[in-house]
Parts: C-alpha cells; structure tokens; sequence
C-alpha cells in the first residue's frame, strides 16, 4: 500500500514537471531557436553552474544562486560583446567556462557534506522537491503571460529586430526581460534535465516542430506538445528500466526528431511521385 | 502643394562625425524624390534624421503636424536587416508595419487583418497569405517589405536602395507600384540605380555632405561624374536626357 501511494505520487510528480517543462522549454526555445540564440543559452547554462556551487558553499538555495549567476552571464554577454568589443562568442566561451570552474571550485570548497554533483549535472527527478515543481509552475504562467501579451512585439523583434527598433525605443528592454526569463527557465530546468542536458530540451521540440510549420504560434504550440511527448515517455521509460531520467528524456526527444524527420522526408518523396 | 517636412541648416552624424552639413531640404505631398551621391555621403543619414533615429547636431526638422508626424513615416530598409529564413509568414511581415504607430504592445484587430490580406492581393501575392518567407523569390520578397512599409498608411515612404535586392524580372512591376503609392504618399528613394528609376522620379536631391535639390527628374552621366557619385549609366541607342545646371 505504501509502495503504493509513492508510485503515484512519483508518477504525478513527474507528469506535472514534464508539463512544467515542456511549457516553459517550448516558449523560451523557440525564442531562442528561431533567433539562432542556442549558444548563447549554452553559456548561460554552463556559467549558472557557478551559482550553484556558491549556493551550496555559502549556504543558500542553489537553485537562487543559478539564477542569479544565469542572469547575470546573459548580460553579461551583452556587455562583453557590446561595449567591450569582444566577439559573442568568445564571449560566451570564457563565460561558459568561468562559470563552470567556480562551480566546481566552490562545491570542492564546501566542508562537510558534499552535493549530489552528478544530478545537476544531468538531471534527477529523484531531488526534485515540490518547491522545484511550484516554481516551475508559477515559470510556466510567467511565461504564457508574457508570450501572449507581447506576442507580436517578441515576433516582430526576432525576426527583424532593426526594423522594431527604427519605431520602437523599448526594443533593448525587451531584449534584457526576455533573455533574463529565458535565463530563469533554463536554470529552473536545470532539476529535470542536468546542466549537461537542459539546452536540447529547449531545442529539439522547436526543431521537431519546425518540420512541420513555419507558423510561429504554431511552433510554440507544436514544441509544447513534442515536448510533453518526449518528456513524459522518457520519464516512464526511465521510471520502468531504472535509468537516469534526464538523459532518457533528451535520449527520446532526439529518436522523435529523427522518427518526424524520417516520415516528413517519406511523404515528400511520395507526393514527387 | 502642402509642405510635409523641411530642414533648416541642419546639421547631423554620429558623435563627433559630422556627416551632413547645413542641410536645407523640403518634401512635399506628392513628390517622388530620388536621394543619390556617393557611399558615406549621408544618404542614409538623411533617412536616419527623418525617421528620427538621429538628433540632429545643429538646425532642426519640422514636420507640418497636420499632414505628418513621426508615426505616419513608412520605411523600407536594406534586405540585409531582415532573416529571410526566419520561421515567419507573409501576412505577420506586413503586419509588422504596425509597429510605425510606436505602441507599446502590438495587437492585431480584425481590421488589420483584413487590411494586410488587402495589400497582399494588391502586391500580386494573393493566396500566399500563410507563405513563409523562405519560399519567395526575390521579387515578391521586395514586394512584401514594401507591404510592410505601407501597412500603417504612411504620408511619406522612405525606400533605402530598393534596387539591391530587386530582380530585374520584377524591377519594371515594383517601379510601377511605387508610381502607384506615389498618388497616396510622398516617396523619398535612397539609390544609386539611376538608369531605371528615374523615369518615375520627379526631383532629385544629390547628397554628399551637403544637399543640392534638383527640381528636374532627368539627370545625365557627366552629371553624376562631375559630383562624384560612383555610378555609372549604361545603355543601347538613344536614350532622351536633361542636362541640370551645376550646382552653384
């Protein structure tokens, strides 16, 4: 009975991340697919890790201090890049890196009990708290919000962002507001996925979707289904073999894409002949 | 003919970069001015002032508030700044044009709607409302960001080298349009592709550091030469010219 209770507990956990992490990575992935931001977000990953080792030595919730490093990495991109002058990315690069070894310097530095290393780096639904869960919850609302009200200003940006910019001054508010959720997402996904993994959970959906539509409300809607396909079927699978949830997830995301491609390319070949 | 803007020693650049100097410029309703002279000579400087993107460093830009203001100005950029594969289709490029009246937050009423579909149908695309943009040849390319620069009912179009992404297929197509929108909007064009527009333009102003205006449309080769504008006119058999006078 007791096994019991856990297994759907486990169970409504785990879809309800799934769901939180398909709305929050459909949104801000396809952001940052369609504005060919992904190694950008690469850095910001990697440089939040940072936060995380800080948080554990300085005794705070890791989860804040990669958030606060995430931001901050984004801008500071921004910064290094434009008024520095110092190419995007390399930019990225040295922070990518910086990020990662004052993680790991920190986490070294903690005394006493040592952090489970392993499942921020890639991921484990097991030290997933309910906290992570609202958190991502509460992400996923931010986010539709902010998608919906500022839907064609976020399109018009993207797609041709010095055209916004000749009518529009609030153009580099935008820009900041939007990486720095785009920041907050990753980091909050960071718990489902790993650092290592979290960045293909935001780009294999949009790219799944892209196949299919060029519609961009469409590939937001698509990317939020694929993703919640994937995530879901990998967290069972994961549940079912005991293997490591994160790394099954993107594992079943990358064979859905391939499986989307295969068929898109079958039917062209068929509507040919 | 109303006045719409007029530039009174204006001066203009970036920081400590002069790059027009003591401009004197009117546009009226109705004009079709070509802009040329040479790369770095303020052409698109002049568009900047305009589009108010640029404070000018001395003299100033006035706008007859009862015909134009800084949200009836329509804009055509260079190609280069828009990602032709970015996942986007026909109809939201032309509703993009909304963002000339300057409001925080974009929305699409049916009114647009209907509006953007009425200027595709008008450029010759019809049934390519839904059409990505990567699936447009170069021509009906150039077509839909001129629909984008026309969607909020400019009073003056500000076209920057139109002529660098046309295809010659569909050069004739698009001057005739701008002939068309002329009768709607005064049209500032910024180019160095004089062989081919000139025809529809009715005045000329000549840029480089400093602006001379030329009422007459016709402009002949030893002109442009003598101004040291790098273009170069190329033809068969009789073409019929206007010799300017110089500029004083």
């Amino acid at each position: 009975m007791e096994g019991t209770i856990f297994q759907y507990d486990f169970i409504v956990k785990g879809l309800l991340g799934a769901l939180f992490a398909s709305i929050t990575a459909g949104l801000a992935g396809t952001y940052i697919v369609t504005r060919k931001m992904v190694f950008l977000s690469g850095g910001i990953t990697h440089a939040s890790f940072g936060g995380i080792g800080i948080g554990y030595f300085a005794g705070i919730n890791p989860v804040f201090g990669a958030a606060v490093f995430g931001i901050l990495a984004a801008l500071g991109v921004e910064y290094l890049s434009v008024r520095q002058k110092i190419r995007e990315d390399s930019a990225i690069g040295i922070l990518w890196a910086f990020g990662m070894a004052v993680g790991i310097i920190f986490i070294y530095l903690t005394p006493g009990y040592t952090p489970n290393l392993m499942s921020y780096l890639f991921g484990s639904i097991l030290t997933v708290t309910n906290a992570d869960i609202i958190a991502l919850g509460i992400m996923s609302l931010i986010l539709i919000l902010y998608f919906s009200i500022f839907y064609r200003t976020i399109l018009y940006m993207s797609f041709d962002e010095s055209f916004a910019r000749t009518y529009s001054s609030y153009i580099d508010v935008f820009k900041y507001v939007t990486t720095s959720l785009i920041a907050l997402t990753i980091v909050l996904n960071i718990r489902m996925a790993g650092v290592v993994l979290v960045l293909s959970l935001l780009t294999i959906p949009p790219n799944i979707a892209l196949i299919f539509t060029r519609v961009y409300s469409r590939i937001i809607l698509w990317s939020v289904a694929v993703g919640f396909a994937g995530t879901a079927t990998g967290y069972i699978l994961a549940y079912f073999a005991g293997i490591p949830v994160g790394a099954t997830i993107i594992f079943t995301l990358v064979i859905l894409w391939v499986i989307v491609k295969l068929i898109y390319l079958a039917g062209k070949n068929l509507i040919k002949n | 003919m109303a006045n719409l803007l007029e530039m009174n020693l204006l001066s203009a650049g970036y920081d400590e970069n002069i790059i027009l100097h003591d401009i004197n410029f009117k546009v009226n309703e109705n004009d079709f001015i070509g802009v040329i002279g040479p790369n770095g000579g303020g052409k698109t400087t002049l568009l900047k002032v305009i589009l108010g993107l640029i404070k000018p460093v001395k003299g100033r830009i006035i706008f007859n508030d009862k015909l134009l203001n800084e949200n009836s100005i329509g804009y055509l950029p260079q190609i280069s700044t828009g990602d032709v594969n970015f996942p986007v289709t026909v109809i939201d490029v032309i509703l993009s044009g909304m963002m000339i009246h300057k409001k925080i937050i974009s929305r699409m009423s049916p009114d647009d709607k209907k509006r953007a579909k009425e200027i595709i149908d008008d450029l010759g695309l019809s049934g390519n409302y839904n059409a990505p943009l990567n699936e447009l040849s170069g021509g009906q390319l150039q077509r839909v960001f001129l629909g984008r620069a026309i969607f909020g009912n400019p009073k003056l179009l500000l076209l920057d080298e139109p002529g660098n992404f046309v295809d010659s297929t569909f050069e004739n197509d698009f001057y005739e349009k701008l002939k068309d929108l002329n009768k709607r909007m005064a049209i500032l064009m910024v180019s160095h592709d004089l062989g081919i527009i000139s025809s529809h333009i009715k005045s000329y102003a000549c840029v480089n550091k400093t602006l001379h205006y030329h009422p007459s449309s016709e402009i002949t080769n030893e002109q442009l030469l003598a101004y040291g504008c790098p273009i170069q006119l190329i033809t068969h058999g009789v073409v019929p010219h206007t010799v300017l006078k110089t500029h004083s």
